[in-house]
Parts: C-alpha cells; structure tokens; sequence
C-alpha cells in the first residue's frame, strides 16, 4: 500500500535531459524506480538513460501509461510544465524547482484543485515510498522501509528525522517532502489525512517551520480525527519576525505564524511535540515501542 | 525585493493607477528644479518633501542630525531648498528603523493634494497581498486611512474589510463596487475608486509584487482618487521577467554582509546572536538555529549553504560568519545527500587553511553520505576542529565550547 506512490507508479521525468533532471532521473533508476521516460520538447525519438524521450507529456503518457511525473524544469518554465502534466491526465505531479513565481503557483493551484490530481510542492525534495519507489532528490541509502510516516516542508530536514528514524530500530513507509514555498500543491493535512488512512502506517512525524497555517490546520484536525501517534516539530523558534529565511514562505507575518504559537497549538491537539530537532527519533521510538 | 515610495509610484502610474505626481531629487538644488518643474505641470503652489527610505512611519520620524521630521511641507518655491536641506544627507530615525535610522539619499518633491475645495478630503488605507490560507489575493482596505493599519485593526477591526479574488476569475466589478460602497463613496469620487481598485490590482498582478500598501489612498477636494503613499514589495523570483523593476533595487538600504553573501549564492540572515552556524538547507538551518538556543547559546546568523558546499563556498560561508565579532563559535551542521560528506570535510579543512588563524572554536557535524571519512579527514587534519557525527553530539559540543 502506502501512499500516493510505489513500486508499480510509472514515472516520467519532465525536464529529462537537462543536467539536474538527468542526474536524479538516473538516482532515481538506480534506486528502483519504475521510470518509464521522459519529456524534453524537440527531442522526442531519443533515448536517454535507457529511457524514451518524448516531446510533449501527452505523448509520453500514451505510449507509457504513466501515471506519475516529476519537474525539474527552470522557474520560468515550471508552471507551463505542470498544467502540461495535469492537461495529459498524470495523476501525481512532483514539482522540484525552486523559485517560481508566487503568482504563476496561485494560478496553477486553483486550476489542479478542480483536477482529480495530485501535486506536490514546488521547491520540494520529492516522495519516496522506501524501497519502492524514490521520485525526488533525497538520498535513497538513508531509508528504510517501515512503518513511519513523514512529512515536511523542508529537505535536509527531512533527511534528518529519516535518519533518527532508521537508527532507532525503526523505518519509513512514505517520506512526503510538501516544500517550502508559500503556495503549495499538497499541504501538511492533506498528507496526515493520506497516512491516517494508510494501514501500513503506524506513526507520523510532521515536519513544519514559521509562516503561514499549515501546521495548525493540520493538528486541529488530528485533534478530531486522529488515530496513530504524531511527533511533531517546527523550525524556526529562532528567526526573527518580518525576515524571509531561505525557503520563501518562511517569514513570521503575525504571531499566529510564530514556531511558537504553531508548537502551543500542536501540543493542545495531541501532537508530541519535541523543542530539539535531535530527539525526533527517540521521541517516535518512545511512542511505538 | 522592496523598493522606494517613488519607484512605487512610477509602476502604479504606468498601469493607469492614479498618483500623488512627484520627482525624485539627489541635491537640494535638484529638487527646487523638480518643485519648479512640478508648479509647470500641476499648478500646486505647496510641496511636500518625503525622504526616500525602506521604512515606514517617515512622517513622524525624526531626522537625527536636524530634528526635521521625515515628511514635511514646502509652502513656496523659496522654502524647498531649506525643508531639503533638514533631510536629505541626514539618518532618519522612525518606528521601524533602528535607533541609528537610516541615510537618507533621496528626497521626493510631490505636488500638495490636500487643497481646500467643495468637499473634506479623506483619507483611506489600501493594501493589496496573498493570503496563504484562502490561496487568493486579497484587497484589504479600510475608512481609517493615514494611521497605523495594526492599530485599527486592534481596536475597531470591523472598519477594515476584505476582498478575496478569484485567481483564474480576477477582479469582478460587483467586487470594486462593494469596495467604494464600503468607504462610503457616492458620484464621481465613487466612479474614480471603482476605477481605482481595478487598476491596482492590474499593476499587483503587472508587476508580479507580493505586496502593495497605499496608504492613504485620498479623496480629494474635488472628489479624485488618488495614491498619496506606495509601499511595493515585488517577488524576487519573478524578477526574471522584470528587468526594469530588478535594477530598481537599492543595495544600500540593505545589510552589506547580506548583500555580499547574496552575490555569492549564499542565503543568509544576520542575527545577534553569539554562535555562527553554516548549513544545508533551510529548515535544517533554522533547526540548527533552534539547536543552539537550546544549547544555551545564541544564533548570531541564519546561513543555507545550498546544495553544492564546496571548498570555495564553505570558505565564503566562513568569512562572511567572521565579519560579526560577536562570534564565540560556529557550528558547521551538514546533512550530506548527493553532496559528499567528505568534500565538505575538505571543503573546510582548505578553507580553514587558506583564511589563515580562525580565533573560534569550529564544530562540525557531518551526517550522511561517508560521514565517518569526512570525520576521519577532519581529525587527520590537526586542526582545532571539534567533529561530531549526531545532532545531539553537536548540540552538546557548542554548550562545552561557550561554557554554557
């Protein structure tokens, strides 16, 4: 089971041949991935690692049958490229890229939200189903397939409670790396919901960081409806308020956004939430044991 | 990116938004030209003097050097010199400035609106931003303009309204309607916001910003609508198809290490704290930031190192984190995925060699892709170089290293 991918999710790689989208599609391979082709306009007919390059999305999905598409396509472009992926039918759409216009992302969200789709990110490091499927940038050596959850809106962050989790005797079912931009495809309860669902998932850990209300609108709802053990934990008790810190959509607008304020919330929900980023692991291990 | 007030105005008037007319001066024998040009132009017999800083709350400020305050009011050719001279050159102390304000290098001389005429002029506030929860742009706006927006807010929240609009549907006129019904406007000044509130949303989309405050937006004698003041912010990834508004930014209203460190792909935020971290990735950044409060130190600089920390960044990083001199120590916290544990190793073995006599403790923690080589290659090294391989390990080291 799992979510939203695994081993029998055919993927295409849009962006194929570019030198980022061609080094993790072959990451990514060698992990096991089912990678069906890739979409690189003007050089349909080629192949590329082994892989049919097709020129549009459309015409990668009907010679593959894909289901399941990754972007690593430069800002200015990406929006094009996943209304090409959502046009085509894709039902996961996988948005790597850094840096795209918050207006192009407001457009394109409403217009996914009326799609039976499923987008995630942009600015993220992917999803990974352990030891099925890896469709984004993580290292693939650091999992391991288990029962935890994970979803985070930060990358090496992710990483890092991966890791605690793997070295605590323990694994991961799904790793959901929802991204760091202000607008974003799959958002944190989106993710909890999927995992709250899935019976090979006994644990969650959610990641979050300041800004924004994603977080708090994720433990409201697992204050009613949750049914497995979440660790939480949110970056940013640190940043100063009004400044961006790194990842676009985190910047402190008003209290509410503070790690503070998410953290009180998260606890009054039932969220076991850690203070050190460093006892994820251990915290989790306590939980399921 | 934030920009200036003037700069502000310039792109709302290029889509039509009506403006408060002004000209830009460096000198104060440029801004008696631009009044005289302004008298030729507008008829306006008063000019208002506004210092150009990234920062609000100008005209109550003060300008330290003279006690003249940030906006004041010329009511002659004659009197423009003088009311510049109080300003420009000085540091402009405000709300949201720091005690030691900031420099102001130009002044705008803009036209006096307030005139008397058949009716009161009026003042109202005006914002057009995201909102993150909805994913729609709102238009934010309220009777109580020229005044603070968070006071308001605070004691009479009822008197500020909202517009959400839909992304794929844009501004609906039932919804511009609803705008100047709500400010209480009836005739021409009720036909000229409608107007108004389309072509700022237009010039919000136009020009790819994240914000725009106007504040206040008047009505004038004469029942006009017009932007008296622009506070534009404009999304730095949308630059790419802006260049005329990318070569508005001021470097000089910026921190310079901030500056430095962007022009070297590093994304970095100056704190004041007294330990320096060096990290990949954001959220593992702010972690790391997290990590040592918590350790009983304090964060002096947020710093995302990016993907590719290689020799010639991780020095970079080094000597950007060392300019502060209230740094005690610095933590290195890698998470090594594609990147290489052990290149950063030696990125920091090299840097550490090249800048010469480091005179803080240096803990790094490696994790990751050959984590155990990159600690092997730091002890090899000699250096006075604290190694670690878990996030706890690191946590504990920085407390032993600053006697917390």
């Amino acid at each position: 089971m799992s979510v939203l991918v695994n081993k029998d999710s055919k993927v295409i790689v849009q962006g194929f041949t570019g030198s980022e989208g061609s080094f993790h599609a072959g990451q990514m391979i060698e992990y096991g991935t089912n990678v069906v082709g890739g979409v690189t306009p003007g050089k349909g007919g080629q192949d590329h690692l082994g892989k049919p390059v097709y020129n549009t999305v459309e015409d990668a999905v009907k010679a593959t049958g894909a289901d399941v598409s990754i972007i690593f396509v430069p800002p200015a472009f990406a929006a094009d490229a996943i209304l090409e992926a959502a046009d085509a039918g894709i039902k996961v759409i996988v948005t790597i890229t850094e840096g795209i216009p918050v207006n192009d992302m407001v457009r394109v969200k409403k217009y996914i939200d009326q799609l039976d789709c499923t987008m995630i990110g942009p600015n993220c490091p992917g999803i990974i189903t352990a030891g099925e499927a890896k469709i984004g940038i993580m290292p693939g050596f650091i999992f391991n397939p288990g029962r935890i959850g994970i979803v985070s809106k930060s990358g090496t962050l992710t990483y890092e409670a991966v890791d605690q989790i793997t070295k605590a005797g323990m694994g991961q079912s799904t790793a959901i790396g929802i991204g760091g931009d202000p607008i974003i495809g799959t958002t944190t309860l989106e993710a909890i919901q999927l995992f709250m669902d899935d019976p090979e998932t006994d644990g969650i850990v959610m990641i979050g960081e300041i800004g924004g209300d994603l977080e708090v609108k994720a433990a409201r709802w697992i204050k009613e409806h949750g049914t497995k053990p979440v660790v939480g934990f949110i970056a940013g008790e640190t940043a100063p308020k009004g400044r961006t810190m790194g990842h676009a959509g985190a910047i402190v607008s008003g209290e509410e956004e503070s790690a503070q304020a998410k953290k009180k919330i998260m606890r009054e929900c039932g969220i076991h939430v850690v203070d050190s980023p460093a006892q994820i692991g251990a915290k989790m291990s306590e939980l399921i044991a | 990116m934030n920009i200036h007030e003037y700069q502000g105005k310039s792109i709302l008037k290029s889509f039509g938004v009506a403006i408060q007319e002004g000209i830009v001066a460096d000198t104060a024998e440029e801004a008696s030209a631009a009044a005289k040009k302004l008298q030729e132009e507008t008829g306006t017999g008063w000019f208002v003097v506004k210092a150009q800083i990234h920062a609000g709350g100008r005209g109550k400020g003060t300008v330290t050097e003279t006690g003249s305050h940030g906006v004041v009011l010329a009511k002659s050719l004659e009197e423009v010199p003088e009311k510049v001279n109080g300003i420009l050159g000085g540091h402009l102390v405000t709300a949201q400035t720091s005690a030691e304000g900031k420099k102001v290098n130009k002044v705008l001389i803009a036209q006096d609106v307030y005139y008397p005429g058949d009716s009161d002029p009026e003042e109202y506030y005006m914002s057009v931003l995201l909102d993150r929860a909805s994913g729609k742009h709102i238009i934010m706006y309220s009777p109580d303009g020229g005044m603070d927006i968070e006071a308001v807010a605070e004691k009479t929240p009822e008197r500020i309204f909202k517009e959400e609009i839909d992304p794929l549907l844009g501004l609906q006129g039932f919804q511009a309607r609803r705008v100047a019904f709500n400010l209480g406007l009836s005739g021409k000044a009720f036909k000229d916001m409608t107007k108004f509130v389309f072509a700022l949303y237009k010039a919000y989309l136009g020009c790819d910003a994240t914000m725009f405050e106007i504040n206040p937006v008047l009505k004038t004698s004469d029942d006009r609508i017009m932007a008296v003041d622009s506070k534009v912010s404009l999304d730095g990834n949308a630059l790419f198809r802006h260049k005329d508004y990318a070569a508005m930014r001021d470097k000089t209203e910026e921190d310079p290490t901030e500056v430095e460190a962007d022009e070297a792909g590093l994304s970095y935020v100056k704190l004041d704290g007294n330990v320096g971290c060096m990290v990949n990735g954001a959220g593992l950044a702010m972690a790391t930031m997290d990590i040592i409060k918590l350790s009983g130190g304090s964060p002096a600089n947020f710093l995302d190192v990016g993907g590719t920390a290689d020799a010639a960044r991780v020095e970079k990083a080094f000597r950007i984190i060392l300019k502060d001199p209230s740094v005690k120590a610095i933590l290195v916290n890698i998470f090594g995925g594609i990147v290489r544990c052990d290149r950063v190793a030696q990125g920091v073995v090299d840097a550490y060699k090249n800048i010469g006599d480091i005179p803080v403790p240096i803990i790094v923690r490696l994790q990751g892709t050959n984590a155990k080589e990159a600690k092997a290659l730091i002890e090899e090294s000699g250096l006075e170089v604290h190694s670690v391989i878990l996030l706890q390990e690191a946590a504990d080291k920085v407390k032993e290293v600053i006697g917390a």
